[in-house]
């Protein structure tokens, strides 16, 4: 008999990916798929349930399916569609709570694999230059998406504890970019002119879609030979890019803007409602955030296919050229190497630093 | 101002002061002549700086030129800047975990740095050969001169007169990653926050690592105290290379004690401003930011005999003992070869 895997946050791209990906695999039976709104898009031949984690139904749900693996990924920093910030914190935090809740009662469940993120790091100037799974976050994320990754993990630490029989995953990802990721940060890149926090170049990591699917997969499937797949890892794609570097390879301009202007701007598009430009993505863009991958590489076992550099440039293609698209630029200064008398033609150095 | 040079062991080591005393007083005589004379000609330095933040690639990339060279190598010169510029335009290079921009910092901010170390403080560099050309080491130096402007040039010095173009990664205090703009260039220049996990990382990865641990108290010493180690935090640095077992090099900065003298230090402005020190020097902040500029001492660095820390068994780094002798030993010997070389100077200036 093969496994039932239950996965929630199915109504988004990435949770129905791994569900149309996971029904492939040969060991995996029946894919149950757990949300609150129906998705838009195909699950395959998963059955959709349509349940909020936040309610007990969930447990229902859990021992009817007799599912033995649980991929939790509606743990996410924006709502699907019109939801509010405080839903999304519920389906974070009590969603998840309800979800350790059922598990910890069902006696089938063996593995869970819980989607978390780098956020919980936080991002300080009195950090280390990398974070490895143990470095304790100097500045603990004051609200948003970070703090409902810091309590869900704590949730998932103590379930840990209470079912020592259940192998327990997380995996904290870096920024996840793609063709279709549709985070925070993928908006923000989206926008014409990037405003920018002045006097500062934030270290960024991208993880690619396809890199997530993969490790999910890794984490819901028996361990390979030689590694282990419970724990906490952290995931990310090899490499660092600069933000001065992301804006320049998309083309898109960038505005520094003081800090404390920033913080403003951004306090009135939350209150505004237009967009969840939270604290922590202006800390993230002020002082950026880097996590070390040998745990991933040696204990999970999964080498990235993209590294954070090529996922940029798939994420960059999928978003057509912007104000001054790279090419452009090579070419105006391949002009001017091809001038026959250099003169005064240096004027676009005025952005190089 | 009068006694910066009277080093109060110049005393008990009566050889060679003889000889020494009757140059000193003329130069004490010219220094205030010359010291203005150089204040007034050495402006250009700080303001070429801070605007060359900005524009970096070209103002020096065509400033090669200028010099009479043949006509190939200019056209050389052209295409490489070029070819630079166009991959900073595009994004097209790389940095490494820690933000370190190689490039920039080989092509843009040394050369920047490299007028001040040459020209403005005619750095003598001696012992580069302790450095060893490949794996980590720990250089650890003293600190002063108000604004960390030793540190820089001990960068400078490594880079430019290792044999193996070995590159130095400092390590800074916090302070540093909290200023705008600062935080940038640290980074890019290779800095990282001095803190345990992050010098590891750099010295398993096999670089060269700058470390100055007597920190604020080391540069932000009032004058009357030149040239006197402070404590050297407490230890860190001896048990992360013990960890990694990777030699520590000494490293004795002198010049760098009179760029700024501080003969006072605003506590009041500090706290409000969230800043250790706020230094009050004979010119700042007096003069404005004429009194920004750093008085032209001339500096020596020498880097001393390499102690090494791979004998000991690995729980030796948990060893405190064992810790506070190595680190007393390590300053001692920097302490040591401050005082030889102040005897050897012949004055502050020159």
């Amino acid at each position: 008999m093969g496994k039932v895997v239950l996965v929630t946050g199915v109504a988004r791209q990435l949770g129905g990916r791994f569900v149309r990906r996971i029904q492939r695999d040969p060991e995996v039976d029946r894919v149950v798929a757990v949300d609150a709104v129906p998705p838009e898009h195909h699950l395959g031949g998963a059955d959709f349930i349509q349940a909020d984690i936040r309610q007990p139904t969930i447990a229902r749900v859990l021992a009817e399916s007799g599912a033995d693996t649980v991929v939790h990924m509606d743990v996410t920093g924006t709502a699907l569609g019109s939801g509010s910030r405080t839903t999304v914190k519920e389906t974070n935090v009590i969603g998840t709570m309800q979800l350790l809740g059922a598990c910890q009662k069902s006696p089938t469940v063996k593995r869970l694999v819980v989607k978390s993120s780098t956020n919980v790091y936080g991002s300080a100037p009195r950090d280390p230059a990398v974070f490895t799974e143990t470095t304790p976050p100097k500045s603990l994320p004051s609200g948003g998406f970070a703090k409902d990754a810091v309590e869900v993990e704590g949730y998932v630490r103590g379930f840990a504890r209470r079912r020592p029989d259940v192998a327990v995953c997380v995996l904290r990802f870096a920024n996840i970019l793609g063709p279709t990721a549709d985070t925070p940060l993928a908006s923000y890149f989206s926008l014409p002119v990037l405003p920018t926090v002045f006097g500062y170049d934030p270290r960024l990591q991208f993880v690619h879609e396809d890199d997530v699917i993969e490790v999910l997969r890794v984490g819901s499937h028996e361990p390979e030979r030689g590694t282990l797949n419970s724990g906490t890892f952290n995931i990310a794609g090899d490499g660092v890019l600069l933000l001065s570097q992301c804006s320049r390879r998309l083309g898109r301009p960038t505005v520094p803007l003081l800090l404390p202007a920033v913080t403003w701007a951004g306090s009135l598009v939350r209150t505004l409602g237009m967009s969840d430009f939270s604290p922590e993505q202006i800390r993230l863009l002020t002082h950026g955030r880097v996590v070390s991958t040998d745990q991933m590489r040696e204990t999970l076992g999964f080498k990235p296919k993209y590294t954070t550099a090529e996922t940029f440039a798939d994420f960059a293609k999928s978003r057509g050229p912007g104000l001054l698209p790279p090419e452009a630029l090579a070419g105006a200064v391949d002009r001017i190497a091809a001038l026959p008398a250099l003169g005064g033609g240096h004027l676009p150095t005025q952005s190089a630093n | 101002m009068a006694d910066a040079k009277v080093i109060p062991f110049d005393d008990d080591r009566s050889r060679g002061s003889a000889v020494q005393r009757p140059q000193r007083r003329r130069s004490a005589g010219n220094r205030r002549k010359s010291g203005e004379s150089a204040l007034v000609r050495e402006v250009q330095p700080l303001p070429g700086r801070a605007f060359a933040q900005d524009d970096v690639p070209v103002t020096r990339e065509e400033q090669p030129p200028q010099q009479p060279q043949d006509h190939g190598g200019l056209e050389r010169r052209i295409a490489s800047g070029l070819a630079f510029l166009r991959r900073r335009l595009t994004g097209d290079y790389e940095v490494d975990d820690f933000g370190y921009d190689e490039e920039l910092t080989d092509q843009v901010l040394m050369s920047l740095l490299r007028p001040v170390y040459e020209n403005y403080f005619r750095v003598e560099v001696k012992g580069v050969e302790n450095i060893p050309s490949e794996g980590g080491a720990l250089i650890v130096a003293n600190h002063s001169g108000t604004l960390p402007l030793d540190g820089l040039m001990m960068q400078v010095a490594v880079h430019d007169h290792h044999p193996a173009g070995r590159h130095l990664r400092l390590l800074a205090a916090d302070l540093v990653f909290m200023l705008p703009v600062v935080n940038e260039l640290a980074r890019k220049l290779g800095h990282t926050l001095a803190c345990a996990e992050d010098a590891e990382r750099l010295l398993g990865q096999g670089e060269l690592v700058g470390v100055m641990p007597e920190g604020f108290k080391g540069i932000g010493k009032p004058f009357s105290e030149r040239y006197k180690l402070q404590r050297f935090g407490r230890g860190g640095f001896v048990s992360t290379a013990l960890r990694k077992g990777t030699p520590i090099i000494p490293c004795s900065i002198v010049g760098a004690e009179e760029i700024y003298p501080m003969i006072g230090n605003a506590k009041t402005l500090a706290r409000l401003l969230g800043f250790p020190y706020f230094p009050l020097t004979p010119t700042f902040p007096w003069l404005g930011p004429l009194g920004g500029i750093p008085l032209p001492t001339k500096w020596t660095i020498q880097f001393g005999e390499p102690i090494p820390t791979d004998g000991y068994p690995p729980e030796a780094a948990e060893d405190p003992m064992l810790m506070f002798n190595l680190t007393d030993q390590v300053r001692e010997q920097i302490q040591h070869t401050l005082y030889k070389l102040l005897v050897q100077r012949r004055s502050v200036f020159f």
